[in-house]
């Protein structure tokens, strides 16, 4: 396949869904109106997102391998000459993962919905505002102009906003506004960033300006737009101490929101760190790099301690905002890797982020069918005082709550094993002109964090699948997993499976790229 | 051979004020004669009138006319200057003019229309033709305006655009509330108007001259002890320039007049009103008072900020519930997006080529003014069927009219600066880069809190829209509240949604579809931002 094809492929696949999403909210055309308008309309947000995940794989296929440094299916549009912005696309090595990724993800989260719709209003809104985020999701891992990607930044904002706030849960209003007002506070800030290195560089073009690595600015330049957009993407991401956000919008925000917010939102922040700062102003991030760590090291322990608080007999802790608080820590690992500066760090960044979307995905999934079955996701309801035998009174459920558990602790042969491991590594031998013994003291910290992320996993596993043998014969019957979860979790599941046991399928795709990056040192 | 007494006057130039001025009297003497039933004509010869003023800026597009020059003995400069700034402006305040027409058209007497908030001139005995009069004189003086290069062509076209949008706002009668907002306007106006006089005069007496290029060359060269006198004329002429533009301090007597005013006139004010202050500020600072930039730079500045903060503040204090909420938040949130129009103006300061940032300005009004026309516009709409106008009528609104929720929502987000209302997010990419272009990192800062404020209180309006309406339970048995919103007649349960007439729904579709061309093109209105225009 070549480059001109995939051009279009690439095009295609960030235009669909926003096609989709207009054509959502149409009534449907004769021939396709389906049982009732509701099911027809699920049906168009799983048909759109299904070709969108077509594309991307066929994007995946023709791909060059052999130079992932190298942007490949680049479109580059001089669409606003008056502010200097291009319509510039394309995808590396580092980008494409994630590009898949978040098909995967909103065509599975629109698989399910069309199952199991969440409670509120019409599906109709529901499924432009899907296909809306995923416009915006794929276009920002996608853009190569930095005003183009601060456009697709904000744009996952309001669907975001909307499908917390109307198919939520709990305080859902109130923490829909938490999370757009948080983000949306970095994000205006990391716009100023962006312009500051737009203005004095002279351009917004991300691929001439990580080629420059940022020798046309000066070091004060360099100081002020990474604390400015680290301080936008951190917020997003989320880093210690912005990230309380986070646990309200997960718990309030309905299953499907909280897999892609967990899933692809999150990663839009790390992926900026890697693709803007990292390479365009590493003088800065040199400077900034330690406390980036210090705060990342810092949300590891902490989102640690939070859960093991949670998971605690008799704190009434709700399992979504426990996988919400472990998100906080293994982002923190993301964190590190990318504040270690050196290749290894970052690549265990990177493989940490797609592992993190695999498997929260998982488990958000997994939480979201068990409330559908308890009624509620609150550990202590849930489990008693004895367990909820899981395994007893639903073993299939159970055994995928507990691969989800051991992946995410980061079991060897799993995928989350990998990205942590890396981070970590990356961390013990900082990059040039990082302080070792700072990094020597961050690692450890991080390698105390994963011994409380297995104690918190695994109090949670032995208290909803273990119980006593009453509990597991209790009446009514806890329903298995059903036909569309299977579809929906099958693939994250398998996919934990071969990145675990074959990592070289995702690093090798983002080495030579982040060695680009990275000045080739 | 030219005579001194005589002028060659450049018809051309002149068409987009003369335009509605003439009709302006046509239509004040058709009223006389018109029986009351044929009256509607009279709204189809002001939209007609009006398209055509805009046909007549087509010829003009190209070059720089200049008409009522001084000669060369006199010491050159022309009165009035048709250049791509004046074009840009008159496109701007005759595109306003024509929607806010279309805005009031429905409000023609009809015998089983009943008086509601939207309309003008309520009563089917109001008299109509008038307001028609009115509109169109201070569309001419608002035409006149940006032309101008005289301080006192200036003030007299700035007096053209007001007189009659004191009327115009107080035109309900009856009302106590029209005629408060009306008194209120009228008494800040003409101490505005009174301030700037003084400072004009001030002006003239330090440089003896009128026309702005002179001025500015006299002010660069006054004498020792006449400085503070020339330094006060232009600080006077400026404030009351800010009155127009309602620039806090100056702003207080902006929310009592919208809300009291007639919905469109609110929704002209907001508009056209503003483009009259900050094109004549622009005149006044750019040209005329260009010695004293440094000064005014920092000052302007310090006002953008003050006034987008006062102004977001205000809006995210209005109340949902209380009467009239929806303009006083529009009004509120008009004198914070002022702000926004002034930071170029404060970048320029520093910057180095005249009239470079004043392009940016002119870019976010033109998003501004297309935008808030289209707000305004699904506002009046709503009064119809809920003539109390707050923000809670809106409720569900998805349910009843949902090409109208939809709109307005596009017509917020854009206000807000966020997508899918992609032009606002670019509008406001160009004042952040002109604030950092100049250094003015702090200024940018205060901007961005600004638009996140900004965002809470148009998103709470948004998500209204959307709400499902009163009396259906919140959280409860979802299966029918899900039902309640669909089905038809959810929101605005008291009113069904009668039909929307024509005019109203073609100022909608009209500035639909002007913000999604732009969202899709925003190069349309951002090349005015790149390069000088003035």
């Amino acid at each position: 396949v070549n480059d001109t094809a995939l051009q279009y492929v690439l095009a295609a696949i960030l235009v669909l869904p926003l096609l989709g999403a207009v054509g959502a909210l149409l009534p449907p055309p004769p021939g396709l109106r389906g049982r009732d308008p509701d099911q027809a309309v699920l049906r168009h947000g799983v048909t759109v997102t299904g070709a969108v995940l077509v594309l991307a794989v066929v994007l995946a296929a023709g791909f060059d391998h052999g130079h992932p440094a190298k942007m490949q299916a680049t479109t580059d549009l001089n669409w606003i000459p008056a502010l200097r912005i291009h319509l510039h696309l394309g995808v590396d090595g580092i980008s494409l993962p994630l590009l898949v990724l978040s098909a995967l993800l909103t065509f599975l989260c629109a698989l399910y919905s069309y199952f199991r719709m969440p409670e509120g209003p019409s599906p109709k809104a529901f499924v432009a505002l899907l296909l809306l985020l995923e416009t915006g999701t794929l276009a920002t891992f996608s853009a190569l102009d930095l005003i183009l990607f601060f456009l697709a930044f904000e744009t996952v904002l309001i669907p975001m906003y909307f499908l917390i706030a109307r198919w939520g849960g709990g305080d859902r209003e109130r923490s829909a506004l938490r999370f757009i007002v948080y983000t949306l506070l970095g994000s205006v800030i990391m716009l100023l960033g962006l312009l500051l290195i737009g203005v004095k560089a002279g351009t917004f073009d991300m691929v001439t300006l990580a080629t420059d690595n940022g020798s046309h600015l000066s070091h004060t330049t360099q100081l002020i737009a990474v604390l400015a957009i680290g301080t936008g993407l951190a917020v997003k991401a989320p880093m210690w101490p912005l990230h309380s956000w986070l646990p309200d919008a997960h718990t309030a925000a309905p299953t499907v929101g909280s897999v892609l917010l967990a899933g692809v939102l999150l990663k839009m922040g790390t992926y900026g760190l890697v693709r803007i700062v990292l390479p365009m102003a590493p003088g800065g991030m040199r400077t900034f790099a330690p406390y980036l760590a210090a705060f990342a090291v810092i949300g590891i322990l902490y989102g640690s301690l939070a859960c093991l608080a949670l998971a605690r007999h008799g704190n009434g802790g709700d399992l979504k905002r426990l996988i919400a608080y472990s998100s906080v820590g293994h982002m923190g690992f993301v964190l590190l890797g990318i504040a270690s500066m050196n290749p290894t760090g970052v690549n265990g960044a990177l493989f940490a982020n797609i592992a993190h979307g695999l498997i929260t995905g998982l488990l958000f999934f997994l939480v979201g069918a068990l409330k559908d079955r308890y009624g509620t996701s609150d550990l202590d309801q849930l489990a008693g005082r004895t367990g909820a035998a899981l395994y007893g009174r639903a073993p299939r459920l159970g055994g995928l709550l507990a691969f989800g558990a051991v992946a995410s602790l980061g079991l060897p042969g799993l995928a989350g094993f990998w990205g942590e491991m890396l981070a970590m590594f990356g961390a013990f031998k900082p990059g040039d002109g990082l302080s070792r013994p700072v990094y020597l003291t961050f690692t450890a910290l991080a390698a105390f964090g994963t011994l409380l992320t297995a104690a918190y996993l695994l109090t949670v596993v032995r208290r909803v699948c273990m119980g006593d043998r009453d509990t597991a014969r209790s009446q009514p019957a806890l329903a298995d997993v059903r036909g569309y979860e299977f579809a929906a979790w099958t693939p994250l599941a398998a996919l934990t499976v071969l990145a675990g046991l074959w990592p070289a399928v995702l690093t090798g795709l983002s080495d030579p790229a982040v060695r680009s990056l990275l000045g080739g040192n | 051979m030219t005579s001194p007494l005589t002028q060659s006057v450049d018809w051309t130039a002149l068409a987009p004020a003369v335009i509605p001025a003439g009709l302006a009297v046509v239509v004040l003497v058709a009223d006389l004669f018109l029986p009351p039933r044929r009256k509607q004509v009279l709204v189809w010869v002001t939209v007609v009138g009006l398209a055509g003023a805009l046909a007549s800026l087509i010829p003009l597009r190209a070059g720089h006319h200049t008409t009522f020059c001084l000669t060369a003995a006199q010491g050159g400069g022309c009165s009035y200057t048709a250049d791509r700034f004046t074009l840009v402006i008159q496109v701007l305040v005759l595109g306003g003019a024509l929607l806010t027409a279309l805005l009031s058209a429905h409000a023609a007497p009809a015998p089983d229309d009943p008086p509601v908030l939207g309309s003008v001139g309520a009563s089917s005995d109001g008299p109509e033709g008038e307001f028609w009069f009115l509109l169109l004189s201070s569309a001419a003086g608002a035409a006149l305006l940006p032309a101008a290069r005289d301080l006192i062509t200036l003030v007299v076209a700035l007096e053209v655009t007001t007189l009659p949008a004191f009327a115009m706002v107080g035109l309900r009668r009856g009302d106590r509330l029209a005629g408060e907002a009306a008194l209120k306007f009228f008494l800040t106006s003409v101490a505005a108007t009174a301030v700037t006089l003084l400072g004009i005069s001030f002006v003239y007496a330090t440089t003896g001259s009128m026309h702005m290029d002179a001025v500015a060359r006299g002010l660069a060269h006054t004498p020792g002890q006449l400085h503070t006198l020339a330094k006060a004329g232009a600080a006077l002429t400026v404030v009351g320039f800010a009155f127009k533009l309602a620039v806090a301090p100056f702003h207080f007597w902006v929310p009592d007049t919208y809300a009291g005013a007639p919905l469109p006139v609110a929704a002209y004010l907001s508009v056209v009103g503003k483009a009259a202050g900050f094109s004549g500020l622009i005149l006044v600072t750019e040209i005329a008072f260009r010695p004293y930039a440094d000064t005014w730079g920092p000052a302007m500045g310090v006002l953008a900020a003050l006034t987008m903060t006062v102004g977001n503040v205000g809006a995210l204090r209005q109340r949902p519930g209380a009467d009239r909420s929806a303009v006083r938040l529009l009004a509120w949130s008009s004198i914070g997006q002022a702000g926004y129009l002034l930071v170029p103006l404060a970048a320029q300061s520093a910057g180095r080529t005249p009239g470079y940032q004043v392009g940016t300005t002119v870019a976010y009004a033109l998003m501004y003014g297309v935008v808030n026309l289209g707000a305004f516009a699904v506002a009046a709409l709503v009064a119809r069927s809920a003539p109390k106008g707050r923000i809670t009528d809106f409720r569900g609104l998805y349910g009843s009219r949902p090409l109208a929720a939809l709109a307005l929502a596009f017509f917020l987000l854009c206000l807000a600066g966020l997508p899918p209302g992609v032009i606002g997010l670019f509008a406001k990419v160009a004042v952040f880069s002109s604030a950092v272009d100049a250094r003015h990192g702090w200024l940018a800062v205060i901007m961005a809190v600004n638009v996140v404020i900004a965002l809470v209180y148009y998103l709470r309006w948004t998500a209204l829209l959307f709400a499902r309406p009163e009396g259906v339970t919140e959280g409860g048995d979802d299966s029918v509240s899900a039902a309640g919103a669909g089905g038809p007649g959810g929101g605005l349960a008291v009113a069904p949604p009668a039909r929307t007439p024509l005019a109203l729904a073609a100022a909608i579709a009209l500035t639909t579809a002007g913000g999604l061309v732009l969202s899709g093109a925003p190069q349309i209105v951002l090349r005015y931002a790149q390069g000088t225009l003035l």
